[in-house]
């Protein structure tokens, strides 16, 4: 009987020592990254290694069961690429010419930043939130690859997120999906600037929220490309977003709001490219 | 006795650490409705009820810190949860025999269920996001019937490796007697 409340008590000074542990870090960890440090080190040598491996396979499969797509499906593809081919080539030829316009002008206005071109970098995902609250993930590329926080993450040709902590070798990414995160967006055509907001509640239906749209006489309708805008601090200035998929006016008639399709398929992300430059380092620079 | 130790903590190791690992690159993959189940809650209720509050406790701390680490915006968070999940279902030790599965069923729901509330209101609620019947039916529920189903599969697992070890363990002990 004495032992047994012996061990229950010492079972309540673990417990409490534990708690205390877990509420220490939690202050401490929200004031500052570097408490963290030390346990990024051993997700190192413990998860990752495993996680990239799991991955490895995964792929592996992945590219088996591609191999068996028949050729006729193929043959049907490349039919409709080469289609596409044409009438990109034509549309190349124009918007060469239109490049060339905009370099005269560029040199007119001594523009001297091209946001166009960012150096980038490719990483694999190698897992995905443990919850189903949060849209955050890992990639297999860290500190030790000269990833840092900040720094922008896209998938194709849209934008898929930004790095918001980062370990020896593996990096936590934030989805433009995930409830908590805000971009500072435009319209390309009109340069009108919004919100973009992720929302759990459209995640099934794969949309992300956009508000705060100045209700002016641009017209804005279903289709229209949303990028990132000139405005945020973290966020390189012209990265695509996704697609205006509805829009309505709200009920002040100042703003309106809507919907947007992102360019990016966050279902089956595999591969991302983290552009190496960071907003900061950009405009550092030119001061 | 001391080796009987060491292979228990390893194996408890590597059953929360394949745990972990399923949970965000396998079922990650298998998500039915954008939802996935919660190994981790599975693993730490069981481990509470079925070898008492410290091991509970411990295996929630370890598997909520894993969580932290790799996807959490604060290092603790989760680990609290998890461990106070723990140590709360090694107190129905008493009442838990291996053959019945109600009890093990019906813990490890109302583990996951309390768990979904908890995480919803110290992340979304706090963030003034009061729309809490949408969440109880967007996330908490589906994910509380998955792990349901998942804990059919997995709880016999982990009932199976814990009698294998108890057996061995006493036999170990009693060749010293």
């Amino acid at each position: 009987m004495k032992k047994k409340n012996q061990t229950s008590a010492t079972n309540r000074y673990l417990l409490a020592g534990l708690s205390l542990f877990c509420i220490l870090m939690m202050v401490f960890s929200s004031f500052s990254d570097k408490v963290s440090g030390p346990f990024k080190v051993l997700a190192d040598y413990t998860v990752i290694p495993l996680q990239q491996g799991i991955n490895h396979v995964g792929g592996w499969l992945g590219d088996l069961s591609d191999n068996f797509e028949t050729l006729q499906q193929l043959r049907a593809e490349n039919e409709k690429l080469q289609e596409q081919v044409d009438s990109l080539v034509t549309e190349n030829s124009t918007l060469q010419e239109e490049r060339y316009e905009l370099e005269r002008l560029r040199e007119l206005y001594q523009l001297d930043q091209n946001y166009s071109d960012y150096e980038k970098t490719a990483a694999h995902v190698i897992g995905k939130d443990s919850g189903n609250w949060f849209s955050t993930f890992t990639i297999d590329k860290g500190s030790d690859d000269g990833i840092k926080a900040d720094m922008n993450v896209m998938a194709g040709s849209g934008l898929v997120g930004i790095v918001v902590e980062t370990g020896p070798s593996w990096a936590k990414v934030r989805s433009i999906i995930d409830d908590s995160s805000n971009v500072s967006g435009m319209v390309l055509s009109t340069s009108d600037r919004c919100i973009v907001s992720g929302d759990l509640s459209l995640m099934d239906d794969g949309q992300i929220r956009f508000e705060q749209m100045e209700n002016n006489e641009n017209e804005v309708s279903v289709g229209d490309q949303i990028v990132t805008s000139y405005i945020s601090d973290k966020y390189l200035q012209g990265i695509l977003i996704g697609y205006v998929s509805e829009v309505t006016v709200d009920s002040n008639n100042l703003t309106r709001s809507g919907y947007i399709t992102p360019a990016v398929n966050f279902k089956d992300l595999q591969e991302v490219l983290v552009i190496t430059t960071t907003k900061a380092g950009i405009t550092g620079e030119s001061q | 006795m001391k080796a009987m130790k060491i292979k228990r903590f390893f194996i408890t190791a590597v059953i929360i650490i394949a745990a972990y690992l399923l949970q965000c690159t396998v079922f990650s993959s298998l998500e039915l409705a954008g939802i996935k189940p919660n190994l981790l809650i599975i693993i730490t209720a069981s481990f509470g009820f079925m070898r008492g509050s410290r091991e509970g406790m411990l295996v929630g701390f370890v598997s909520g810190l894993l969580a932290d680490i790799q996807f959490g915006d604060m290092i603790g968070f989760y680990a609290l949860i998890y461990l106070l999940i723990g140590f709360i279902n090694g107190l129905f030790q008493r009442l838990y025999f291996d053959e019945d599965i109600k009890l093990p069923l019906f813990l490890i729901s109302i583990s996951e269920f309390v768990y979904g509330i908890i995480v919803y209101f110290l992340t979304y609620l706090l963030r003034s996001d009061f729309n809490f019947l949408l969440y109880l039916n967007k996330i908490i529920l589906p994910e509380l019937i998955y792990t349901i189903v998942i804990t059919l599969v997995l709880y016999p697992l982990i009932l199976f490796i814990n009698h294998k070890l108890e057996a061995e363990e006493k036999r170990s002990a009693s060749k010293f007697v």
